[in-house]
């Protein structure tokens, strides 16, 4: 028994609901674009004009207005997509994961962003490429290794389904895991290592300004990159959906292995309330 | 559930107790990789951090194997759909395997903590014995939650054996960090006073917060 399908399918009705879906995830995408290019071009021409230089670090110490907000970003996306997912487990509608993969993915690719601007900023102030003294660092890296394993858990589960499912499973641990195993590093060192320049309650007023202002644009930019990607995975899928009409196919389409969400082919095995496993090879449970 | 939990209990017994894979494997494991570390650092003896770091790497790498066995017959052969079948909690697999899990690493520690004392160890263990034991099984109890869990994500997938440590090893690090922090006081030669109670805190939380997302995420890797 299939499930009602949200997607396009069938009748013209569907279609017409699954265009203003698409609509939805496409509007408000130039808004959000300009309004994050204008925000990043003030964070620079704050950074570079008005906020004064550090003492002690001179120049090199501008970083900071990149670094830091690219690692607050990050983190706060890696829990997002833990909250994300957490939804998608409650109502089971593909499109939560898509989001939280989604989320996931571009919280990656800031956290390469963090890594390396922090690596940089440590050869700079203390010489070394890697420091082990700076927790937050340390922390990151954990992370960053722990999250490096969503994509390759997501490509190593065939079926569409219980890909979902698990990596959802996983998304929630990991999500719950970042505030965690920041405390646990911080514990680790916080009695050997004072922190030189750890929050920002004691920036001086412009500097504070002026990383507000960053950390408003690098959130711009997160959105509007993760609105960019749905709309171009929700565009594929829909533009794929349209081919195969074209060309006449029904039945469930064939799915090629792939660590991205499915939207098209939904849960295609029934989930019964308690009963036997459904077979998981690829494509094989699409009850047509 | 206590019943269904005793049942499960009995059966991973039965296996381990038929097939013996994983508790001698792991003591096996352990006692090798200290000999490995004798010459790779070639020392003789070790103390305080050196000491609780290799006691820590090596219980966590022999416990990865554990874990990585854990689920592997239940999807091989047929245990989940078994238990699927019985009308009874999903929880109450979670509990047994993390019971099971516990037991196999208390088993091994038994083997390799005093081969560990006797081959490497500098230090005498006599009166921080009991400090070291709440030690141990506070991070253990931390490794069969978190192990548990991966091993349940990590079994049904195509790469099971390694994505299983992938998965463990970052989750597994704050364990490691007060594990290792706790006993490293424990194993030096002149006993500092300093207290590992914050650290065995830290892991007793550590320890209850997976708990809690253990549980309230299990069921969702069990339902197909």
């Amino acid at each position: 028994m299939e499930r009602p399908s949200r997607h396009p399918a069938g009748s013209n009705d569907k279609r017409a609901r699954s265009q203003s879906a698409n609509a939805r995830y496409g509007g408000g995408l130039p808004a959000l674009s300009i309004a994050t290019v204008a925000a990043m071009a003030i964070a620079l021409g704050l950074v570079f004009f008005y906020a004064p230089l550090e003492e002690e670090q001179g120049f090199l110490q501008k970083i900071f207005y990149l670094h830091v907000p690219l690692a607050i970003i990050a983190l706060c996306g890696f829990v997002l997509g833990g909250l994300l997912a957490i939804q998608h487990l409650r109502t089971r509608d593909p499109r939560w994961d898509m989001r939280s993969y989604v989320v996931i993915h571009m919280s990656l690719i800031f956290a390469v962003g963090t890594l390396i601007t922090g690596s940089i900023w440590a050869k700079g102030s203390w010489g070394h490429w890697w420091v082990w003294s700076e927790p937050t660092l340390v922390s990151f890296l954990i992370v960053f290794l722990l999250y490096a394993t969503y994509q390759p858990l997501r490509f190593a589960i065939e079926d569409p389904e219980r890909q979902s499912r698990y990596a959802s499973v996983f998304a929630i641990t990991a999500g719950a895991f970042v505030p965690m195993n920041f405390i646990a590093v911080r514990l680790s060192t916080a009695y050997l290592h004072p922190r030189v320049l750890g929050s920002t309650s004691n920036l001086p007023g412009p500097m504070a300004l002026t990383f507000l202002v960053s950390l408003l644009a690098m959130a711009l930019m997160f959105a509007a990159l993760c609105k960019y990607e749905l709309t171009a995975k929700h565009t594929r899928s829909q533009v794929r959906a349209l081919r195969r009409r074209l060309s006449g196919e029904t039945g469930a389409p064939i799915r090629q292995r792939s660590a991205v969400p499915s939207l098209q082919a939904l849960p295609a095995t029934t989930r019964p309330a308690g009963g036997a496993r459904a077979p998981t090879a690829a494509g094989s449970g699409s009850g047509a | 559930m206590r019943r269904t939990v005793g049942a499960l209990l009995r059966k991973e017994l039965l296996v381990e107790l038929r097939t013996l894979e994983s508790v001698p494997g792991m003591s096996l494991f352990a006692v090798s990789t200290f000999v490995i570390f004798h010459f790779a650092l070639n020392r003789s003896s070790v103390e305080g951090d050196l000491a609780s770091g290799i006691l820590w790497v090596t219980l966590l790498f022999a416990a990865i194997l554990g874990v990585n066995r854990l689920f592997v017959a239940d999807a091989d052969q047929g245990g989940f759909d078994g238990f699927l079948l019985a009308p009874v909690d999903r929880s109450a697999m979670l509990v047994a395997k993390v019971l099971t899990l516990l037991g196999f690493l208390i088993a091994f520690e038994i083997v390799a903590v005093p081969a560990f004392a006797l081959l490497l160890l500098g230090s005498s263990l006599g009166d921080a014995m009991p400090d070291l034991l709440i030690t141990l099984a506070l991070g253990d109890l931390g490794v069969a939650v978190i192990g548990t869990l991966v091993a349940a994500l990590a079994v049904q997938t195509r790469a099971r054996d390694l994505l299983g440590p992938l998965l463990a090893l970052p989750l597994l690090v704050p364990i490691v960090i007060g594990g290792a922090r706790a006993t490293s006081p424990l194993l030096s030669v002149s006993h500092p006073t300093d207290s590992p109670l914050r650290w065995l805190l830290t892991l007793g939380l550590y320890d209850l917060i997976f708990g809690l997302i253990a549980f309230a995420l299990f069921d969702f890797l069990l339902e197909d």
